[in-house]
């Protein structure tokens, strides 16, 4: 309990600090008045309509990303599973960007959701079927270096083929990441989504930590896998898919965050959870300060701070489970 | 011979006294293709019939170029050397953001390449006139253009009793500043820029929330292109529409405003109305 409490203060004061950066100073005080007045002046459009769904999404999209992590860590027992290195999110941006590409999300806002979600779906159902049940580290790198290949290689072919001038230079928000210029139309069609892939993801707790005993002690105690199989699933493409839809494939989230997080949990898959879902959100809001104090005119990709800390964790995973592999 | 040359220099004299247009035809190149945008409308202003023989591809698009009806009697080239090494012409015109490497290309084959540099003012317009009639010969046409360019931006010059302030807005939150044709444009139709404010003289990345807080009277938002594009979702973002004493004026920077050609004030006359409206709106 003292660890919710410190992961929710963090957040707290994140959140509070993600109001307020960007490129322009503004004091605590003037910010709280212009949050709550919506007396119309500029800075009460600046804090309502691009700063509070900014960090609205920091939050939502980094309590998904790390929350799927850890289900998928869980399920497979591989601290590597991750949405973005698996080639979920890669998956879940091609959806996006055919949704927004073919005309459909312009005609029907939630296509855009809902794409990516399908797309997110096919990229697990691959990852799960390649994997195996035990999820073995040198096929679910492998499996995942496909999907993300294939993925991202349709991603760059789609955009080449638009026939806006602007779309090649899309590639890089796709595949990097970013929560720049969003507003409350993303916070409003992102969440419903969420919400349900959080709820699916939420109730796998006590199946993941009968599934630390093995499948068949699990079955024993009345873990009934085919169904938490689903649940993870649909609960990842969900919650993934609709992060991935508005703000791109932001990676390393959810593999760097259960990874600090397990020694505080006692590597107990249930808790685990819930202080993934909580860490991801503080981690999104911490990177998407960085890049706006790094560079604040420029679009610094979200997607290169997070690789920047997790790459280096990755090769030090992949280091100290390489005595599995052949 | 002293006689003879006499003689000769003497009609030579003569012929240049009778008519210097007919001397300027006589060197003038017979088969010029422009492989720029803004090269092509003005080759089309000025060339003579059968002159100008190939135009750049965008010069057919109707979304940049203010000129595609009049270009589509012409076939267009796509701006590589060897294609219009093929076109054998005798004079190139190009922009001075052509790719160094095809213009070093037909010069190297002995191509004559004349180089456009692109307006960055209104004033620019005159000096790309004057420039493309000698290139082509066509300098009293170009002369009589320039005389028609001025009396009509002379029209148009009416100090306003009080100036707007505008921001122009286009994909990437990207803005054009004073020292740019768009910038010029915009003053000329009697608006203050806000790009000044922020210091972005030159044009440059303007966040949304600074154009925010600037606050200005009316934003001029860039064309919408086909297709969907992240780069253009901050056109189309609420806070945009929120402010309460701001009016989004959409997609006016159209192909009148892309080059230095007399279209321009096609462009001005737009902005002056869209100011003389907002003016009575109140």
């Amino acid at each position: 309990m003292r660890l919710a409490a410190l992961l929710l203060a963090l957040v707290a004061v994140l959140f509070a600090g993600s109001l307020l950066s960007g490129p322009l100073p503004v004091s605590a005080g003037q910010a709280l008045v212009a949050l709550f007045g919506n007396d119309g002046t500029p800075l009460a459009v600046v804090m309502r309509e691009i700063r509070l769904p900014r960090a609205l999404l920091a939050v939502m999209i980094g309590a998904s990303l790390g929350l799927s992590g850890a289900a998928m860590q869980g399920f497979l027992r591989n601290p590597l599973a991750e949405p973005g290195l698996i080639g979920v999110s890669g998956a879940a941006a091609l959806g996006a960007v055919l949704a927004l590409q073919t005309g459909l999300a312009a005609s029907f806002a939630l296509a855009l959701p809902l794409s990516a979600l399908g797309m997110a779906v096919v990229a697990v159902l691959l990852i799960l079927m390649l994997a195996g049940p035990r999820g073995a580290s040198i096929t679910l790198i492998l499996a995942g270096i496909a999907i993300s290949a294939l993925a991202g290689a349709l991603t760059s072919l789609v955009l080449n083929l638009s026939p806006n001038p602007f779309a090649a230079a899309d590639i890089v928000f796709w595949m990097m990441g970013s929560l720049a210029d969003r507003s409350f139309t993303h916070v409003w069609l992102a969440l419903p989504f969420m919400l349900v892939g959080w709820a699916l993801l939420a109730g796998l707790g006590r199946g993941l930590d009968a599934l630390t005993l093995g499948e068949d002690a699990a079955q024993a105690m009345g873990v009934r896998l085919p169904r938490l199989r689903l649940a993870l699933i649909l609960g990842t493409a969900a919650s993934v898919g609709a992060a991935t839809a508005v703000a791109g494939a932001i990676g390393f989230v959810g593999l760097v965050v259960p990874h600090l997080l397990r020694p505080f949990v006692g590597g107990r898959p249930s808790a685990l959870l819930w202080a993934s879902a909580l860490g991801g959100a503080a981690m999104v809001l911490a990177a998407d300060i960085a890049v706006r104090e790094i560079f604040p005119t420029r679009d610094l990709k979200l997607g290169v701070l997070m690789a920047l800390v997790g790459a280096p964790l990755f090769l030090h995973l992949i280091y100290k489970t390489r005595k599995e592999l052949p | 011979m002293l006689v003879s040359v006499r003689i000769s220099s003497a009609l030579a004299a003569f012929a240049v006294a009778l008519t210097t247009a007919t001397a300027a035809l006589a060197d003038a190149p017979e088969r010029v293709v422009s492989i720029n945008l803004c090269t092509d409308q003005l080759g089309l202003l000025l060339a003579a019939p059968g002159q100008l023989v190939s135009v750049s591809r965008l010069a057919h698009d109707p979304d940049s170029s203010a000129m595609a009806e009049a270009a589509r009697a012409l076939p267009t080239n796509g701006s590589r050397a060897e294609e219009v090494y093929l076109l054998n012409p005798d004079l190139v015109l190009a922009g001075t953001f052509t790719d160094p490497a095809t213009v070093q290309m037909l010069r190297g084959l002995g191509i004559r390449v004349e180089l456009f540099a692109p307006a960055t003012a209104l004033s620019d317009v005159r000096d790309r006139l004057a420039q493309m009639g000698a290139a082509l010969g066509q300098q009293d046409e170009a002369a009589r253009m320039i005389a028609d360019f001025d009396a009509a931006l002379n029209d148009l010059g009416d100090a306003p009793a009080t100036r707007p302030r505008a921001a122009i807005y286009y994909v990437n939150s990207y803005t054009s500043g004073d020292r740019t044709l768009a910038g010029d444009i915009l003053r000329m139709a009697g608006f203050d820029n806000v790009a000044t404010e922020a210091g972005l003289s030159d044009g440059g990345t303007l966040p949304l929330e600074q154009l925010v807080m600037l606050a200005p009277d009316v934003i001029v938002t860039g064309r919408d292109y086909p297709g969907q594009a992240r780069a253009e979702d901050v056109l189309g973002h609420p806070a945009l529409r929120a402010l309460q004493d701001t009016a989004v004026a959409g997609s006016l920077t159209d192909q009148d405003w892309i080059c230095g050609t007399p279209a321009v004030l096609n462009a001005v006359r737009e902005m002056r109305a869209l100011r003389l409206h907002l003016e009575a709106a109140g």
